[in-house]
Parts: C-alpha cells; sequence; structure tokens
C-alpha cells in the first residue's frame, strides 16, 4: 500500500464504513473492506505513534550555513 | 542738505546681500517651529526630496522635505492630508522664496503608525495579498512545524507547552529571530524564508506576545506581508492581541489571536485523534458483524429449504424423469423401430446429456454449500456474540416479536448453550 497521510487513511475509512453499513454489498465484499479497513486502522495508529517529539533550533553557522542544534526546553522553562 | 549726502547716509545692498540678511533674520527667528496645515501640490522629482505647499484658508507656505528626513516617514504624504510639520523657516537665495525646511510631519487627527497602518492594509488589499482565494490549507496532523518568533519570549514557552501537553510526537524547528525594533521586519521575513528551505516543514507559526502597537510594529510592515504571502509553507499568524489584526494576521493563511491558541490551532488534541481511530475500528467491526448475522440467517433459511434439506429429491426427479424417457424410448424402439433409426440415437444422446446436467447441478449444490461453510458465521461467537433460538423452533431470534412469557429459548454460545425461559419482552 502507497504511504498515505493520517488525514487520508481517516477518509477512506469512512469510506468503506460507510459501505459496510449499506445494505447493497455482500458478505464477501464486506469481508473484503473490513480486513481493508483494519489496515488503515493500523496505518492510523502507527501514523500516531510514529513520530518523535524533537525540538531543533536554526541557525546560522559562519554567517552562511544553516544547521539545526538541538534546543534545550529546560533552559527556557527556568528563565 | 545735499543729494550727495542723502546718497552716502544710505546703505546699498546688493540682491545677494539682501537676501543673506533676510535669510538670517528668519533662521535667528524660527530655528524651529511647528505648522500645521493641509498638504497640497505634493511634487517627489528623482532625488528623492519632497516639495509641497502647506495651506490653510488664508495662506500658504511652501515647504521642503529633504530625503534623508523623509525617509525616516512611517507612512506615506498625501496630499489633502491635514498634519503638523517641523523645521526651520528658511529661505532659498536663488528663488528669493522663504519657505519650512521640514523635520518630520505628524498625521493631525490619528498617529502616524495608525495612518501607515492603513495606508499599508489599503495597498496589499488592493494587490489581492488578502485575498481568499491564495489561503493554503492547514495540514491535519502536521509531523514538523516551523516557528518564527524570539528564543526567549513567553511565546516560544507558551507553544511548547502546548504542543507538549497536546500532541508530543511532533518536530519543531525554531527559527529565532527579533520581534521588535527596525530590524525586526528584516529579520522575520528572512526567517520564513529560511524555513522555506525545508521542504517537509507542515506548518509555520509566526508571531510574538502581546505589546503596544509600537511593540507589535513588525508585524505590520511590508517586508514581513511579502515574506508571508510567497511562503509555499501554510503560516498561521499569532501576534499579542493589543490591537485587531496586524497587517501579517490578514495575510496569514491563519489567524490566531495568542501563541498559545496558534499552537492549538496548528495541532488537533491527539486524544481525539485516538478516539476517532478507535471509534471507527468499532463502528467497522460492528457494521461487518451485522452482515455476518445476516449471511448467518440466510444461510440457515437454505439449510431449510427443500432442495437443500433433501438434495436427493431433485436427484431422484432427475431419475424418475431418466426411466420415464427410457421408457418412452423403450416402447418407441419396438412400435418404430424400422423407420426410426435416427431419433433412436438422438434420444440415446439426450439420455448421456441428462446424466451430464444432473452431474453438474451436484457438483454446483457442493460448491454453494461448501461456500457457505467457509463463511463460517458461527465464527463471530467466538468474539463473544451469541445466538439465540427459540426451542421449539430452532430459528435465530431476531427480534422478541412473536415470544411470550414462558417460552424456552436457547443460547448458543462459542463453548456451550445456555437454556432459559423467558420472563418478559421489552421492545
Amino acid at each position: 500500500m502507497k504511504e498515505l497521510s493520517f488525514e487520508q487513511a481517516l477518509k477512506n475509512l469512512e469510506k468503506i464504513a460507510e459501505d459496510l453499513e449499506s445494505e447493497d454489498i455482500s458478505l464477501d465484499v464486506s469481508l473484503k473492506n473490513y480486513e481493508e479497513g483494519m489496515k488503515l486502522i493500523a496505518v492510523c495508529n502507527k501514523k500516531l505513534q510514529e513520530a518523535k517529539k524533537k525540538v531543533d533550533i536554526l541557525v546560522k553557522k559562519d554567517g552562511k550555513k544553516l544547521e539545526l542544534e538541538s534546543f534545550d526546553e529546560q533552559k527556557l522553562e527556568a528563565e | 542738505m545735499r543729494m550727495q549726502d542723502l546718497f552716502k547716509e544710505k546703505t546699498i545692498y546688493t540682491v545677494a546681500e539682501i537676501t543673506r540678511n533676510i535669510r538670517e533674520i528668519l533662521e535667528d527667528s524660527f530655528p524651529q517651529v511647528w505648522i500645521k496645515g493641509e498638504v497640497s501640490t505634493l511634487r517627489i522629482p528623482q532625488s528623492g526630496h519632497m516639495y509641497f505647499t502647506l495651506k490653510d484658508e488664508k495662506a500658504q507656505l511652501k515647504c521642503v522635505f529633504f530625503k534623508n528626513a523623509s525617509m525616516r516617514l512611517d507612512f506615506k504624504l498625501e496630499e489633502g492630508m491635514e498634519c503638523v510639520c517641523s523645521g526651520r523657516i528658511s529661505l532659498y537665495d536663488q528663488s528669493g522664496q522663504y519657505q519650512l525646511y521640514v523635520n518630520s510631519v505628524e498625521p493631525l487627527g490619528k498617529g502616524s503608525l495608525q495612518l501607515a497602518y492603513e495606508q499599508l492594509k489599503k495597498k496589499l488589499a488592493a494587490e489581492g495579498l488578502f485575498d481568499p482565494a491564495h489561503k493554503r490549507v492547514m495540514p491535519f496532523l502536521p509531523r514538523k512545524i516551523g516557528i518564527v518568533t524570539s528564543s526567549t519570549g513567553a511565546a516560544i514557552r507558551d507553544i511548547l507547552q502546548v504542543i507538549n501537553r497536546r500532541y508530543a510526537n511532533v518536530h519543531i524547528i525554531i527559527r529565532p529571530c527579533l520581534v521588535q525594533g527596525k530590524t525586526a521586519a528584516l529579520d522575520i521575513a528572512q526567517a520564513i524564508e529560511e524555513l522555506n528551505s525545508f521542504k517537509d516543514i507542515d506548518v509555520i507559526i509566526v508571531g510574538r506576545g502581546g505589546g503596544s502597537l509600537e511593540d507589535l510594529w513588525a508585524f505590520n510592515e511590508e517586508p514581513v506581508a511579502r515574506a508571508v504571502y510567497n511562503s509555499q509553507i501554510p503560516i498561521i499568524s499569532a501576534v499579542g492581541h493589543e490591537i485587531d489584526f496586524t497587517i501579517c494576521d490578514f495575510v496569514a493563511d491563519l489567524r490566531a489571536p495568542t501563541p498559545s491558541a496558534a499552537a492549538e490551532l496548528v495541532v488537533q488534541e491527539k486524544e481525539q485523534l485516538v478516539l476517532a481511530v478507535e471509534s471507527m475500528a468499532k463502528r467497522l467491526t460492528e457494521a461487518v458483524v451485522q452482515k455476518l448475522k445476516l449471511g448467518q440467517m440466510r444461510f440457515s433459511h437454505l439449510m431449510k429449504s427443500y432442495a437443500l434439506r433433501r438434495p436427493q429429491v431433485i436427484v431422484e426427479q432427475y431419475q424418475q424423469n431418466l426411466d420415464n424417457l427410457d421408457k418412452r424410448l423403450k416402447i418407441g424402439i419396438l412400435n418404430v423401430l424400422d423407420a426410426k433409426n435416427t431419433r433412436f440415437k438422438t434420444l440415446t444422446n439426450l439420455e448421456s446429456g441428462m446424466s451430464r446436467l444432473l452431474k453438474t447441478k451436484q457438483s454446483h449444490l457442493a460448491q454453494i454449500s461448501a461456500r457457505l461453510l467457509n463463511l463460517n458465521p458461527l465464527a463471530i461467537l467466538s468474539r463473544g456474540y451469541s445466538v439465540t433460538y427459540l426451542c421449539s423452533e430452532k430459528k435465530a431470534l431476531k427480534s422478541v416479536q412473536g415470544l411470550k412469557k414462558g417460552d424456552m429459548l436457547e443460547t448458543k454460545l462459542d463453548k456451550g448453550v445456555i437454556i432459559s425461559q423467558v420472563e418478559e419482552c421489552r421492545k
């Protein structure tokens, strides 16, 4: 499956839920949709958990080059 | 008195001399004056100096506003504007014209900053910088957030606090910058440009804590407005709420009244997202269980149907048909044996065709049964669902319709069966 955004995954889930709740589709298709839906739920949960918190500060090295340095939040609280 | 003597007592000036004398008198008398009037016949030639006339109902005064002084003006001088000019009165020797050499101009009625704000707002609005069609969509779940503000102020602390509380796992890149003073606007504009070099930043917050109009001034300056407009990354403007809106607020894709509010806008509460996913999972499962129940009902219905209960019936019927045909065939052979050799052949073919048809039907039935069994509707019982039958009918119950007190029920669980008696039915 192509990497989906959280938002897109949630949108697709909404569509699948609507399909599942409709009377028109067969059991076979329902089960396939359900499986697909569960995969999307796993994607969403992964997206919610995967990123790690990081706070960086953008500094200019030698007056030219941009670089990221870790930002000390503790220092900020102390001030 | 003789004519000669008369002339001796008179001082004769050259034009330059008298002009210089008058100029000195004027300069000594009016080294610093404040004059109010209406600006008219404003002229700004290539040199950048401004020439205009200050007038009221009764008089006019020529004014010159040299570039080195006029460039410090926050707002744009316009004809018809009522204002107070300060400067010195002097005289331009070459034209013999006395005039006011202006140091500074204050608009009458409102402050110069207020006026500058209104002028820039009007200009940028006319250029379409506030056009709603240009506004970019905020990302739903941003992973990387750029922040343009002072690295020591309350603003950055507030933003980080909200993000920590709401959605800790996000990558924040702070581009520290000046947020007040003469050079702040250019610094803010450059910060926005620098963050735009990171293609994976989802959203940028630009802001500072509250302050006076002067403190917030940088956010009302043109370079900031242009940088916000040109940013490829959506921008939330979050300038303290001393005045209603800054120019930056108007250009930004989204406006927040404070830095904390901006942080709240940019990250949805994680808890809510977790809940949304959970409820979606529940919804899907309920829907599919419903479908399975429906399938199970159809299955039991089918099992009870004539054909499935006694598949042999069909076979028997076909066999009987065949017997009949056989019989008729034999009679036919006896009767028309001589003349109808050809027909006999045809009927033999028919018989083998019938057997083939029978075989196909049988295997089709087997397939349907196998498929229905494969779906294994009772499998959901292992997840805690149960099926309840009326003992007398052996039919899965869908409704309390027709149930009476005292009816015996059989509830099938994944492991075991409960026999119970109806006490009361509610709809």
